[in-house]
């Protein structure tokens, strides 16, 4: 028997491409992302058509984004995969659960402003980041 | 799960990434797998065996650390 040396297995090189491709997709739905809300306002003002494309461009690559990171996770091996499902479980629970929670403090006016959908992106950002963090701590 | 992952490495003189590389996993996992923190699927489990040439049982003990 002999062990590979040292160098990147095709295993690590695959996963590398894999989330180079997830962070394209990614940079590309924010710069779609960002002409559709600013576009408008700073850009091309009052010409719809330019607004309507630019939304629809951010949604289809949206789904390319969404499928390049399910490539991304197949690609990652089982201890990395079980962080990821753990990460992306609570993060859903914690959206659901705190963000319907938020809507009735709006809905019943606890609160004076409106529920922004964006807090709950950040929070359910924040808590999948901590989540991946404490994850692979607790495996190193 | 008890593993005799880390000595069988040793014998072979292969660092966790060099072991990693074999079964196609990442070190981290290498390194979960031999402190006892992380169980292999029965897949891998089946690939370290046929790495090592041994059966499943003579590697991987199925008793808590």
């Amino acid at each position: 028997m002999t062990a590979k040396d040292t160098n990147r297995s095709a295993w690590e090189q695959d996963n590398q491409k894999n989330t180079v491709r997830v962070g394209y997709w990614t940079a590309a739905w924010l710069v779609t992302m960002a002409l559709a809300n600013f576009g408008p306002k700073l850009i091309w003002g009052a010409t719809g058509w330019l607004t309507v494309t630019t939304i629809i461009a951010n949604l289809a690559i949206g789904f390319g984004m969404i499928l390049a990171n399910k490539r991304h996770l197949k690609g990652l091996d089982e201890l990395h995969q079980k962080v990821q499902l753990e990460a992306m479980g609570l993060s859903l629970g914690v959206g659901l659960v705190v963000g319907l929670s938020y809507s009735n403090l709006d809905v019943t006016n606890v609160i004076a402003s409106d529920a922004e959908i964006s807090h709950l992106v950040i929070l359910m950002g924040l808590t999948y980041g901590l989540a991946v963090f404490l994850g692979l701590r607790k495996y190193r | 799960m008890k593993n005799r992952l880390k000595a069988l490495r040793a014998e072979n003189n292969w660092t966790q990434a060099q072991l990693a590389a074999e079964l196609d996993v990442s070190r981290q996992t290498i390194n979960a797998i031999e402190k006892g923190k992380f169980d292999p699927s029965l897949p891998l489990a089946f690939r370290t065996a046929r790495l090592f040439a041994l059966p499943i049982e003579d590697i991987f003990d199925d008793k808590p650390m």
